[in-house]
């Protein structure tokens, strides 16, 4: 790398910060500290600074500003509303915690912002199609759903163990006139099918746009993601500071490429006071080797065109990753996570597929919202700092903490209904078969005892 | 191209040159099936006409190469292979044959290991140098360093799609040979050699590359043939590959045979 910065000079970005130097927002790229840069085929530079020079063009033309923030208004229905979530901050120590609400976009997630600014630019850029990998589904129903408002040919790359895990998602890809390749690569999930992705693309880069779905890859794709979704942030704090009337305590997201939480965490970046969280998938636990936490577990390595913390075997073998969240099922992450990281301005955690789990189901009995299972690692690190940062004080309700609520969970709903127990032998829902029907009372029943319910209806 | 060391890919192109004809680059990955077969099958090739022989170190992530490469290296870590195995093939076939030896690799296995200890091992193996289809000369500080400490062949890929700025950076940073992407694509064979080959060449030739090489898609005598017009070497990959899998080490011998033959310019066989 050309001006990597040595770890020494990572410790002084730390200390410059927290003696309030430079700013951390607006990071262009290439380099993130050392993290990020162009990893990649020489066959897809100039694709990439194609797409690098469009971005930076239209980012000072005011009637790209305009569609944008036209499509974003009338299509996707933003701003995301700020929920505060009274019922469910009674379990995270007190602390009121208060809900982005990125599940209430069309489509369901925060995924829309970044497919139709870069859908925009595909227009600009004269291609007449966009090819996407999707883990949960997410992106690839959003790239359909953009595709089909802008006229562009689809093309989704989706793992073939994600393909069964979401097949719903398929459906819906397929009903906006995308077509879906199931990918039989590796393990089968999203970093195969980011290979596929990359492959179609560079034998095809003169017509078609990649539609990178995460802040990460090659750049300007870290850099451009991130702005796409900076709104949720900006959105955000402005809204905390008018319903409280002061920035948050904390603030929080799940991580998995990292977009979702960069587009919250970069309007907070520069206020010192606000602390910051990223939670990724702890699958079954860190110490079972399977899980998706890169930062908390991997060392920095090369991967899909960015150095960044990566899921590595001692031969430098990318790892498969585990986690019951299709959407966080990726071994490395954004390079600029991996910065925040090393300076310390955010602080990684690991969430197990089991603390995610009871985190949805206590958002949904708590505030009649279904999470998606990605969204769930952050609501469960809220409920974590939650109670650490109302430790000791008199008031818990003074502390206030924002939780990205990424996605809505309508396409977990059969992960959920098998997690806790719900499906028979054969797969359907316990209960709704005539012989075994019979009213439930009216008592809130925790996990196990409504299990146990269902098994003595059976 | 900085030639500050005597390079081990330029001089087998020069003793190709000096016979009249185009030099042949075979590509097969380090243990597959297995390591010890891997080294017989590079043997296999050096034997029948390969010149240069360019060995890929399986990796989970290979994302420039198609369906029978990727298969190949899939089964070849399955079947237990370990990055360091390929410095037991390349001295296994330098030991015995006259054959550049380079060494393809994506990246990380690379940075893993260290850049420095990799380059040691394999200028220790009496490897030539490495081929590096994910990296490109702005990412290859550490890399042209360590080349340089070593004597290895840094070998950059120039595309149809490069701009004449990044074509004559990355021919500037290489040594041995560039290699020239005939196509925009992956490894595989193709009916057809792309028309934009010829150009790219043309285009490396004129800043300054004394050394190019074609490779994707080439997998034919007729491949060879129309290559060898225009190019100093011929890539040949897949094609091997699949005769590696379907007819074992005889099988990639008689192909290496048969695609030299296509290497003669004009009627100006050797």
């Amino acid at each position: 790398m050309v001006d990597a910065p040595t770890a020494g000079s990572e410790e002084n970005a730390a200390d410059a910060f927290l003696q309030g130097g430079p700013s951390l927002r607006n990071a262009s790229g290439p380099y993130f500290g050392s993290y990020g840069g162009r990893w990649m085929p020489e066959s897809l530079v100039a694709a990439l600074d194609e797409v690098q020079d469009t971005f930076e063009k239209a980012k000072a033309d005011p009637d790209f500003i305009a569609q944008l923030k036209d499509l974003n208004k009338n299509y996707s229905g933003r701003p995301s509303l700020l929920t505060e979530a009274k019922r469910f901050s009674e379990h995270a120590g007190g602390a009121r915690i208060f809900l982005k609400r990125e599940d209430l976009n069309h489509t369901g997630s925060h995924k829309i912002n970044n497919v139709l600014g870069q859908a925009l630019l595909a227009k600009r850029m004269g291609k007449t199609r966009v090819i996407a990998e999707t883990g949960a589904g997410q992106h690839g129903v959003a790239s359909a759903t953009a595709a089909a408002l802008l006229g562009l040919e689809c093309v989704v790359y989706m793992g073939a163990e994600d393909c069964r895990r979401q097949a719903l998602n398929v459906a819906r890809m397929q009903l906006l006139g995308a077509t879906v390749v199931p990918v039989t690569n590796g393990s089968q999930t999203l970093k195969d099918a980011i290979n596929d992705a990359l492959r179609d693309w560079v034998s095809n880069v003169e017509h078609t746009h990649y539609l990178l779905g995460t802040a990460a890859g090659a750049h300007p794709f870290p850099a451009m993601v991130r702005y796409f979704h900076e709104v949720i942030g900006e959105e955000a704090r402005s809204q905390i500071l008018e319903q409280t009337g002061k920035l948050p305590d904390a603030i929080a997201a799940c991580i998995g490429g990292g977009s979702n939480a960069i587009g919250l965490f970069h309007a907070f970046l520069d206020d010192a006071s606000v602390k910051i969280y990223g939670f990724e998938a702890g699958g079954e636990g860190v110490e079972t080797g399977r899980h998706a936490a890169a930062i908390s577990l991997g060392r920095p390595g090369v991967l899909h065109g960015a150095r960044s913390y990566l899921m590595q075997d001692e031969d430098g073998q990318t790892i498969e990753s585990h986690s019951i969240s299709a959407g966080l099922d990726y071994p490395s992450v954004g390079p600029e996570h991996s910065y925040l990281a090393d300076i310390g301005r955010v602080t990684y955690e690991a969430v197990t597929d089991t603390e995610a789990m009871d985190a949805f189901s206590l958002l949904c009995r708590t505030e009649g919202i279904i999470p998606a299972i990605e969204s769930s690692h952050a609501l469960a690190g809220a409920i974590k700092i939650g109670h650490r940062l109302t430790q000791g004080k008199e008031n818990p309700s003074d502390v206030t903490v924002i939780v990205n609520l990424s996605g809505r969970g309508d396409k977990d709903v059969e992960t959920a209904a098998a997690w806790f127990n719900m499906l028979d032998e054969e797969g359907h829902v316990k209960g709704t078969t005539l012989s075994t029907r019979k009213p439930k009372g009216p008592t809130e029943r925790t996990n196990e005892a409504a299990v146990d319910v269902n098994e003595d209806q059976n | 191209m900085t030639e500050e060391f005597a390079s081990k890919s330029a001089a087998a192109i020069d003793r190709a040159k000096a016979e009249g004809r185009a030099a042949l680059v075979g590509y097969l990955p380090a243990g597959y099936p297995t390591v010890q077969e891997s080294i017989e099958a590079g043997i296999a090739l050096a034997r029948n006409g390969a010149d240069l022989i360019e060995i890929g170190i399986p990796y989970s992530d290979p994302v420039m190469d198609g369906p029978v490469i990727q298969a190949a290296t899939t089964e070849a870590i399955s079947n237990g292979f370990r990055v360091a195995n390929v410095f037991d093939v390349v001295a296994g076939i330098t030991a015995v044959t006259d054959a550049a030896v380079l060494v393809m690799t994506y990246w990380n296995p690379v940075m893993r290991m260290g850049v420095d200890e990799f380059s040691r091992r394999l200028a220790e193996a009496g490897g030539a140098g490495l081929i590096t289809p994910d990296l490109v000369p702005d990412e290859a500080h550490e890399w042209i360093e360590a080349s340089n400490k070593y004597g290895l062949d840094r070998v950059f890929l120039v595309a149809p799609s490069s701009t004449p700025e990044r074509l004559d950076m990355t021919v500037k940073a290489s040594r041995g040979f560039v290699y020239a992407v005939s196509i925009m694509g992956v490894t595989g064979t193709r009916t057809s050699v792309s028309s934009s080959a010829e150009s790219v060449v043309a285009r490396a030739h004129a800043a300054g590359a004394e050394r190019v090489c074609v490779g994707l898609g080439v997998s034919n005598p007729d491949h060879v043939r129309e290559i060898a017009a225009y190019a100093d070497g011929v890539i040949v990959g897949t094609a091997l590959v699949a005769a590696l899998r379907d007819g074992g080490v005889d099988a990639v011998g008689q192909l290496t045979k048969n695609l030299s033959a296509g290497l003669g310019r004009a009627a100006a066989e050797a």
